[in-house]
C-alpha cells in the first residue's frame, strides 16, 4: 500500500501550532530566558549561564537549601495525605449504599467538598481552627490540649493535613465507588457460593477491580498535593516560620516576594520537570497495565 | 448429593404482592431427583433465573419451602447450602492462577492443604485444565474461564447440585458443543444433580434428561425431550420447542373430527364435554403434517418453501390461516394449489392453551 504525502496538510495544523505557541511555548521560553540571566533592576539583564541551576541543585547553597527543604516537605506532605486519603477513600466507597434513594444523597454529600473554591476551603479552616472563635480550635483547647496552628508547626501540619483529607477524600471515594459499581453481581454471588469471607471478597474481587481507578486517584491526589498552594497560603501563609512552605508557596515568595526572577525561573523549570517525570511514570504504569489487560482479552 | 424439593414455592420482587401478576415466580411444586440432569427452559423474563437463585440461596422466596433431601434450607445462606453455580459471564478471580482459583472454595472452608492439592489436580484433569494450572486465570479464553467457574463448584466434594445460568452465552459457537459434551461427561462421571437454565431449546434438549418449560412465571410442562415434542401440554410449549414450532389453529370439534373452517381433520380421540366458551385450538407439528399434490387431502395454498438443510418446510395457508408443513422429498408442486395430510395420532386439542387429554375412540361413542 502506498501513502500519498501531501505537504499542504501541514497548513491545517498551523492554527494549532499558533495557539500552542502563544499559550505554552512563548511563556515557557520567557521563563527559560529569565533562568539564564541576572538583573540589578532598571530592566537591565545580564547573561548568567547555568549558575542559578547550579545553586538550585546544590543543597549547601542558600537557594539549593531552601529548595530541597521545600521539596522534602512537599514530598512528605504528599506521602502523608496519600497514606490517609487512599485507604480512607476506599473505606468510604465500600460503606456507601449501592441502591435506593440514599445513593443520591450520599453522592451529593460526597461531592460537596469538591465544589467549594480552594481559597474558601482555606478560609473555612482558618476560622474553624482558631483558638478563640473557631469551633475546632476552641474545642481542642477546652479538652486541655495546647493547640495553636499559627504558632506550633506540628499543629499547623496537622491542620493542613486534616483540611486536605476533608477536601479531597471524597474524590478518591467517588472514583472507588465508580470502580465498585462496575463489578457485576455475579462476582459477589460466586464469592458467596465459594464461601469467601468479607476480607477475601475485598482482596480477590474488589481491590483488583478497583486497581485502575485507584491508579488514577493516586495520580490525581499526588499531583494536586505536590502543587498545593491556595489552601496552605490562606491558612498558614507557609508558617510558622517555614514549617508549611511547600514548593509552590516558596516559588511565589521567591518570584513575587523577593522579585528574584532568575532564581525563581530556574526553580519553576526544575519543579515543572519533576512533575513531568512523575506524570510520565504514572502514564507508563497505567498504559502498561492496560496493555497487559488487552493482551489478555485478545 | 441430594434430592431438591420445591414446596409451594413462589416469589415476588415487590414487598407486598397481591394479584398473581405481582409474582415473578408463580406457585411451583417440584422435585429434582438426585443425580438428574435438568434443564429449565423458557424465554427471557419467564422467572427461570429467579428460580435458580432461590435454589442457590441468593434470593429468599416470598412463600414456600426448599428442601434438600429432608432438610429445610429455605433460610440457609448460600454458603451453607452445598450448591455450586456457574454464571452467564465467566467469573474468575483475576489475580489468582487457575490452581488458586480452583483451590479457593476449599481454602475458604479450611480443607487441609494436601487434600486440596490432590483434589484440584483431579478436577483439573477432569476438565482438561491441567496444562494451564499455573497460568493466571485472567489470561484465558471465555470457555476456559467457564470451566474454571465449573471447577470451583466441582472441587467441593459435598456439592449437592450444580446450577448453570445460561453458561454458554459468551462461548464461541464451535466450542459450545465441546463444552456441553464436557458437562454431560462430568454429569455421568460424578453423579451430581445438574440444573441448567437456558432459553435455547437445542441446549436444553441435548443436555437434559428432563426439561422444565417455564412461561410467564409458571411451569407449563415438565418432561423428557420426547414428551415435550410429542405431547406439548400447552400451546406455548408447542410453539417454543421445535423449529419451526407447532401449528396452532382455531377449530371446532365434533365427535372424532375437528373442523378448521370447512376442512375436516380426523382425530383418534374424542373430547366429550369440551368446555363451552373457551378458545378451542388444534395443534399439529410440521413434522406430522405433509404437503401433498392437489386433491389428496385438505386444500391449501402454498406461499413459500424453505429448505432448512435436513428437510424442506412449506409455508402454506389453510382457510386463510398460516401453517407450516413438511414437504416429502419426491413431491413436486405446480402452482399454488396443494393439499395437506396430517397424522391423526399427533393432532392435539387445546382449550385456552391447555392440552385436553380426551378419551380413546370407542368409549366416548361416535356420533
Amino acid at each position: 500500500m502506498t501513502k500519498t504525502v501531501n505537504n499542504r496538510a501541514w497548513l491545517l495544523v498551523l492554527p494549532v501550532f499558533a495557539v500552542v505557541a502563544f499559550s505554552a511555548v512563548l511563556p515557557l521560553m520567557t521563563v527559560v530566558n529569565y533562568s539564564v540571566q541576572d538583573t540589578f533592576g532598571n530592566n537591565q539583564f545580564f547573561w548568567n549561564g547555568v549558575a542559578w541551576f547550579q545553586d538550585l541543585l546544590d543543597p549547601s547553597k542558600e537557594l539549593g537549601g531552601r529548595f530541597f527543604e521545600a521539596l522534602w516537605r512537599n514530598l512528605l506532605f504528599s506521602a502523608i495525605i496519600l497514606a490517609i486519603e487512599i485507604p480512607l477513600g476506599i473505606a468510604v466507597a465500600l460503606a456507601m449504599p449501592r441502591e435506593g434513594w440514599t445513593v443520591a444523597v450520599s453522592l451529593v454529600l460526597m461531592a460537596l467538598p469538591l465544589l467549594i473554591p480552594w481559597n474558601v476551603v482555606g478560609t473555612i479552616w482558618q476560622v474553624f481552627a482558631r483558638g478563640d472563635i473557631g469551633l475546632l480550635g476552641w474545642g481542642i483547647n477546652r479538652l486541655g490540649m495546647d493547640y495553636n496552628y499559627t504558632g506550633d508547626s506540628f499543629d499547623a501540619w496537622a491542620t493542613i493535613v486534616v483540611m486536605d483529607v476533608w477536601h479531597w477524600t471524597s474524590l478518591v471515594a467517588l472514583l472507588c465507588y465508580a470502580g465498585l459499581k462496575s463489578i457485576p453481581d455475579a462476582y459477589y454471588q460466586a464469592a458467596r457460593i465459594d464461601g469467601a469471607s468479607r476480607w477475601a471478597v475485598f482482596r480477590t474481587i474488589q481491590l483488583p477491580k478497583m486497581r485502575r481507578v485507584l491508579l488514577i486517584a493516586v495520580l490525581l491526589r499526588f499531583m494536586d498535593s505536590f502543587m498545593i498552594y491556595t489552601e496552605p497560603f490562606v491558612l498558614t501563609g507557609g508558617g510558622p516560620g517555614n514549617a508549611t512552605t511547600f514548593l509552590s508557596i516558596d516559588l511565589v515568595k521567591l518570584a513575587l516576594g523577593q522579585f528574584d526572577l532568575g532564581k525563581a525561573a530556574a526553580m519553576s523549570l526544575v519543579y515543572n520537570l519533576i512533575i513531568l517525570v512523575v506524570c510520565w511514570v504514572f502514564y507508563t504504569v497505567m498504559t502498561h497495565t492496560d496493555a497487559s489487560r488487552e493482551r489478555v482479552e485478545a | 448429593m441430594a434430592r431438591i424439593t420445591l414446596d409451594h414455592l413462589a416469589h415476588a420482587y415487590k414487598p407486598n404482592p397481591e394479584g398473581a401478576g405481582d409474582y415473578a415466580l408463580k406457585e411451583i411444586n417440584h422435585v429434582w431427583s438426585q443425580g438428574g440432569a435438568y434443564a429449565l427452559l423458557g424465554p427471557s423474563g419467564c422467572g427461570k433465573t429467579t428460580l435458580l437463585n432461590i435454589i442457590s440461596g441468593l434470593v429468599r422466596p416470598t412463600r414456600g419451602r426448599i428442601l434438600f433431601d429432608d432438610r429445610d434450607v429455605t433460610d440457609l445462606p448460600t454458603e451453607a447450602r452445598n450448591i455450586a453455580q456457574v454464571f452467564q459471564f465467566p467469573v474468575v478471580y483475576d489475580t489468582m492462577t487457575v490452581r488458586e482459583n480452583l483451590a479457593f472454595p476449599l481454602k475458604n472452608r479450611g480443607v487441609p492443604q494436601d487434600r486440596t492439592i490432590a483434589r484440584v489436580e483431579e478436577i483439573a484433569r477432569l476438565l482438561d485444565l491441567a496444562r494451564v494450572l499455573d497460568r493466571k486465570a485472567s489470561n484465558l479464553t471465555a470457555d476456559m474461564k467457564q470451566k474454571i467457574s465449573l471447577g470451583r463448584g466441582l472441587v467441593r466434594s459435598d456439592v449437592a447440585a450444580i446450577l448453570f445460568d445460561e453458561p454458554l452465552t459468551v462461548i464461541d459457537p464451535h466450542l459450545k458443543w465441546q463444552l456441553r459434551s464436557t458437562l454431560k461427561e462430568i454429569h455421568r462421571a460424578l453423579d451430581i444433580t445438574m440444573i441448567y437454565v437456558t432459553h435455547d431449546q437445542t441446549e436444553a434438549l441435548t443436555f437434559a434428561d428432563k426439561v422444565v418449560v417455564m412461561h410467564d412465571g409458571a411451569v407449563v410442562q415438565t418432561g423428557t425431550p420426547d414428551e415435550l415434542f410429542e405431547r406439548p401440554a400447552h400451546t406455548f410449549v408447542g410453539h417454543f420447542i421445535g423449529s419451526p414450532g407447532m401449528n396452532v389453529l382455531p377449530c371446532r370439534v365434533e365427535g372424532a373430527a375437528a373442523y378448521v373452517g370447512e376442512g375436516r381433520i380426523e382425530l383418534t380421540r374424542v373430547y366429550p364435554g369440551l368446555p363451552e366458551g373457551r378458545r378451542i385450538e388444534l395443534g399439529i407439528r410440521p413434522e406430522f403434517a405433509w404437503l401433498r399434490s392437489r386433491g389428496q387431502g385438505l386444500p391449501v395454498r402454498v406461499r413459500r418453501i424453505d429448505d432448512i438443510g435436513r428437510a424442506r418446510i412449506a409455508r402454506v395457508e389453510m382457510d386463510g390461516k398460516p401453517l407450516a408443513a413438511s414437504v416429502p422429498d419426491a413431491l413436486v408442486i405446480d402452482g399454488e394449489e396443494a393439499a395437506l395430510s396430517v397424522d391423526p395420532s399427533h393432532v392435539h386439542i387445546y382449550a385456552d392453551g391447555h392440552l385436553i387429554p380426551g378419551e380413546p375412540l370407542g368409549r366416548g361413542g361416535r356420533p
